[in-house]
C-alpha cells in the first residue's frame, strides 16, 4: 500500500515536471523577443535539474542547474547584447522542414525508450557492469564516502583531466577570437588606469561604496 | 548608472555574492561528502562575479578580477591537474595514480584524499578561470545592460 503511494506521488512529480518542460520548450519555440528566449532556456534548465533530482540523479542536477541555469544564461544575456533584440519571424512554408526534422527525431527517440530499462533497476547494463563494480570496491581503495567522486577523479582521471582542457581550450579560443586587442574593454580599462591612477572612472556617490 | 532605480538590486546582489562564494567554497571541499565538486564549484565562484559585473557593470567587474588573472588562473587549474599526475610519476607510479604519492600499499587513503583534492583545485581553477574568461570576452565587447533591456 505504502509503496504504491509511493509511486503514484513520483508519477505525480514526473508528469508535472515533464509538463513544465513541454510548455516551456513551446513557448521558446513561439517566443520572437530574445531576451525572454534567454530567460526561458534558464528556466528550462532549472526545472531539467529538478526532475534529475527526482529520478536520483542529484549530481548530473546539480551541474545542469549550475551549468545550465546560471552559466550559460549569464553568458547567453551576454551574448545577446551584440546582436538585435528580437528574431526575425520565419515564413511558415520554411517551418515546414525543420517541423518535420523534429517529429521524426521525437518519433524515433519515443521508439527507442522502449528498450530502456526502468529507473533504478538493479539489472541493468549499467547497474550491474562496472558500476556495480566501482560501489563495492570504491570504499576499499580510496576511503571517500561519495562515490561519485573517486569514479571521477581516481578511477576516471584522465576523463577528468581531459574535460577540464577542453573547459580550458574553450576559454582561450573564445579569448583568442573576442577578447584581446586594443578595442576589447580589458585594454581600455587598462589604458585608463594607467594613466589616471587613484580616480574612480565614474565618480558618483553610490558608486564609491561599491569599490570598496 | 546614473539613476538609482536599481538600488535595491544592488543591495540584494551585495549580500547575495558572498553567500554564493561560500556555497561554492562549501561545493567544492564537501564533494567527498555529498554531491558537488571542482566543475560545480567553479561555475558557481564564476556566477557570483557574473552577477557582479551584470549589477555593477564588466568594467568594476574587470577591475576587481582582471581578464589576465583569470587567463592564468584557467592555465594554473590545468597545470595543477596535470602535475599532481607528473608527481605520481616522479614517484614511480604511473599517471594520475594516487596512491604512487605517499609509495602507499592499497588500502592506504591518504594519497587518494591528497590526489583528489589536488585535482579538484585544479578544476576548480581550470573552470572558473575558463568560464570568467568566455564572459568578459563576449561582455567586454559592449558598454553595460541598458536600462530598458531590464
Amino acid at each position: 500500500m505504502d509503496m504504491s503511494d509511493l509511486d503514484i506521488g513520483m508519477a505525480l512529480v514526473n508528469i508535472v515536471l515533464l509538463g513544465l518542460l513541454f510548455v516551456v520548450g513551446i513557448s521558446i519555440a513561439r517566443l520572437r523577443s530574445l531576451f525572454a528566449i534567454v530567460m526561458l532556456s534558464g528556466i528550462y534548465s532549472l526545472v531539467s535539474a529538478v526532475w534529475y533530482v527526482a529520478v536520483d540523479a542529484v549530481d548530473v542536477g546539480f551541474t545542469e542547474a549550475a551549468v545550465g541555469a546560471g552559466m550559460s544564461t549569464a553568458i547567453l544575456l551576454g551574448a545577446m547584447l551584440l546582436t538585435s533584440r528580437t528574431a526575425k519571424p520565419e515564413k511558415s512554408l520554411r517551418q515546414l522542414g525543420p517541423l518535420l526534422v523534429c517529429v521524426a527525431t521525437g518519433i524515433m527517440l519515443i521508439y527507442a525508450t522502449v528498450d530502456l530499462p526502468a529507473v533504478g533497476d538493479p539489472n541493468s547494463p549499467a547497474n550491474t557492469g562496472v558500476g556495480l563494480t566501482y560501489l563495492r570496491v570504491a570504499w576499499y581503495d580510496t576511503g571517500i564516502e561519495n562515490v561519485v567522486t573517486p569514479v571521477l577523479g581516481s578511477y576516471r582521471g584522465f576523463d577528468t583531466l581531459g574535460e577540464t582542457t577542453v573547459v580550458f581550450v574553450a576559454g582561450i579560443a573564445v579569448a583568442l577570437l573576442l577578447g584581446f586587442g586594443e578595442r576589447s574593454l580589458a585594454e581600455t580599462i587598462r589604458n585608463e588606469d594607467r594613466t589616471l591612477p587613484k580616480k574612480p572612472v565614474t565618480p558618483s556617490p553610490d558608486d564609491e561604496e561599491t569599490d570598496a | 548608472m546614473k539613476s538609482d532605480h536599481h538600488v535595491i538590486l544592488r543591495v540584494i546582489t551585495k549580500t547575495l555574492i558572498p553567500v554564493i562564494v561560500l556555497y561554492g567554497l562549501y561545493v567544492q571541499f564537501h564533494g567527498d561528502f555529498g554531491p558537488g565538486g571542482g566543475f560545480q564549484a567553479g561555475v558557481i565562484l564564476a556566477v557570483a562575479v557574473i552577477l557582479y559585473a551584470l549589477v555593477f557593470g564588466v568594467p568594476s567587474a574587470m577591475r576587481a578580477v582582471p581578464p589576465a588573472f583569470t587567463r592564468s588562473l584557467s592555465a594554473i587549474g590545468v597545470l595543477l591537474y596535470a602535475g599532481v599526475g607528473f608527481w605520481a610519476l616522479l614517484q614511480g607510479g604511473q599517471y594520475l595514480e594516487y596512491q604512487a604519492l605517499f609509495q602507499e600499499e592499497p588500502g592506504g587513503h591518504h594519497g587518494q584524499h591528497v590526489g583528489i583534492i589536488l585535482i579538484e583545485l585544479g578544476v576548480l581553477f581550470g573552470v572558473s578561470g575558463a568560464m570568467l574568461t568566455i564572459f568578459y570576452a563576449f561582455a567586454g565587447r559592449v558598454a553595460e545592460i541598458r536600462d530598458e533591456d531590464w
